[in-house]
């Protein structure tokens, strides 16, 4: 396999293995911008991954108060689940328990898709018979329908339903390999601000950065996942490493986006970010991580992404 | 756009229920002017009373309307109906799409059971404007209803979803609602009587039934969504939504989910 160098830094030639996800998006706004960003911050808490959590989650974009439904400061917010009943499970009970909860927070829709997610529908029982719903047309003359839930501060306003997209993808990745811990962090917060900023794409981990890559399976019976040793640097020297000698941190982003697109733009965003700055970083290599191609429908190859525009997923 | 022009007034009310866009557009002008639109034995068509002239559009325009003409825009289900006058009972009764207006006053029941669409009324609307007709289970049912004027009593009776806009209403406005949005600059005496749910926002009112209860001011979200969308239908009455306003709850003697917003 051949290698190749994007900005000085060398990139494997691999490919990140997604997979085909649900998604949906919706709109936290509250008074402030503060209380907005403290909703959608708990809400998407305990996120990081499927499998542990239940569902991912990160917060896609702060909206000023022009680009929400009821003209206050937003958050808006992506949650992905493997399937659709799940990432309903995981919406209902993360919105009841952070966003009904939080003072002054209101919720809606944040995506259009063809699959409907009760939302208000499911939270207006916590109203005990004393919620009522509201139709009316949004900016754009699309009649949507609100529930109004009685609360201690006032009322919990919350759209009735949202709506998940076909084709969200999650599970994009690039695997930063440096010398030193602060460096490499550096190299990784950075890829995460580029690929963070790409619309519709959510980077889950913590500050968007995974220390603990896995593997499929483990030595231990009953393990789904075990960490990737073969990108840690105290296993280094042994079979199946795949760290150079000089190699002493290794660190993950992972993407989920909206659409296919989405992912291959924010690993594109993140690989250039990251690959800029990385030769002053101590920045070694990039690669990505795969299963060998045989779990995941969406393949994104590091080859296409080093040109700056074009090539999406293969 | 096709017009109608009234050349004679008409010897009885005129029943316009199937004079629309629509079915207008599948028909010659011969065929046209033979529909019946009487409302007695004489069998009076409406090439007996307008002048019509057609061209196939989604537009209608009805020119020197006046208060016999029952039903314009009833069952409207797409296009434009523009009345230059006035119109009788029942106008865009049933409506389901579509936009009518109408430049002079409406008789009563005005979008009474009207799913969809918008009917402005710049002038004054009779009684039941967005009301339920007799034994009917709802009045204004999704539809949005603007009455630039004034208008009777019972307006919004029993209505069911939808937005009604009016300037001034009579008394017992939107009794028996079931549901939806009235704004109305000033209301009659026992406005909300008997509401089940719904919104009333008023700028001034007359005597409030006892059993309405004063809950105070609230700065709710739902509000600014009200705002918004006011805005697009009547600036002076989104205005409404920007003065400090007291809001009632009620009916207490039905299931009391309704309120009235009252603007200081």
């Amino acid at each position: 396999m051949s290698d190749l160098t994007l900005n000085g830094i060398r990139v494997i030639d691999t490919f990140a293995e997604a997979f085909d996800v649900a998604g949906t998006a919706i709109v936290v706004t509250n008074d402030t911008a503060k209380w907005a960003m403290i909703a959608a911050t708990t809400m998407t808490g305990f996120a990081t991954s499927v499998i542990g959590c239940g569902a991912e989650a990160g917060i896609d974009a702060v909206l000023s108060p022009d680009e929400t439904p009821d003209g206050r400061p937003g958050v808006r917010i992506l949650l992905f689940g493997f399937e659709p009943n799940g990432l309903k499970d995981q919406l209902v009970k993360r919105v009841g328990q952070c966003i009904l909860t939080c003072p002054g927070t209101a919720c809606y829709a944040g995506v259009d898709g063809p699959n409907k997610i009760k939302l208000g529908g499911a939270i207006r029982y916590f109203g005990d018979g004393f919620a009522v719903a509201k139709r009316m047309p949004d900016a754009t003359g699309r009649e949507r329908r609100y529930w109004r839930i009685p609360v201690m501060d006032g009322e919990f306003l919350c759209e009735d339903s949202v709506r998940a997209v076909e084709g969200a993808v999650g599970g994009g990745n690039l695997l930063f390999l440096g010398r030193t811990h602060a460096e490499t962090l550096r190299v990784a917060e950075v890829a995460v601000e580029a690929a963070a900023a790409v619309p519709g794409a959510i980077l889950p981990f913590p500050g968007g950065i995974v220390r603990s890559g896995s593997k499929v399976g483990g030595r231990t019976k009953g393990m789904m996942a075990s960490t990737n040793d073969a990108y840690c640097p105290t296993l280094k020297g042994r079979a199946g490493s795949a760290l150079p000698p000089e190699c002493g941190v290794v660190l993950e982003i992972v993407i989920d986006a909206l659409t296919s697109q989405g992912v291959s733009d924010s690993m594109r965003a993140g690989l250039h970010a990251a690959t800029e700055i990385g030769g002053r970083h101590g920045l070694i290599a990039v690669t990505a991580g795969n299963y060998g191609g045989n779990l995941g429908r969406h393949h994104y190859h590091l080859r296409d992404l080093i040109a700056r525009d074009g090539g999406a997923e293969a | 756009m096709s017009t109608l022009t009234l050349r004679q007034a008409p010897p009885e009310r005129l029943d316009f229920l199937t004079i629309n866009p629509l079915a207008l557009s599948r028909l010659s002008k011969a065929e046209a002017e033979r529909l019946p639109v009487g409302t007695s034995r004489r069998g009076v068509s409406l090439g007996e009373c307008f002048s019509v002239a057609l061209d196939g559009s989604d537009t209608l325009t009805i020119e020197g309307g006046l208060e016999r003409l029952d039903r314009v825009g009833a069952a409207l289900s797409e296009g434009e109906i523009r009345v230059a006058g006035d119109v009788g009972q029942r106008l865009g009764e049933g409506m389901a799409g579509g936009t009518i207006t109408v430049t002079g006053h409406a008789g009563p029941y005005a979008g009474a059971g009207a799913t969809g669409g918008v009917i402005t009324i710049e002038g004054d609307a009779g009684d039941h404007a967005g009301g339920a007709v007799y034994a009917a289970r709802a009045g204004l049912d999704g539809a949005t209803l603007i009455v630039r004027g004034a208008a009777g009593a019972h307006c919004g009776d029993r209505m069911r979803r939808g937005t009604l806009v009016v300037g001034r209403a009579g008394v017992y406005a939107g009794a028996r609602m079931i549901a939806g949005t009235l704004a109305a600059l000033e209301v009659g005496d026992d406005a909300g009587y008997g509401m089940r749910r719904g919104t009333l926002l008023v700028g001034r009112h007359g005597r409030l039934s006892p059993t309405f209860v004063e809950t105070g001011a609230h700065d709710l979200v739902y509000l600014r969504l009200l705002a918004r969308h006011l805005r697009v239908l009547s600036a002076e009455h989104a205005a409404l939504l920007e003065r400090p306003l007291r809001r009632y709850s009620g009916d207490l003697a039905t299931i009391a989910k309704g309120e009235i917003w009252v603007a200081a």
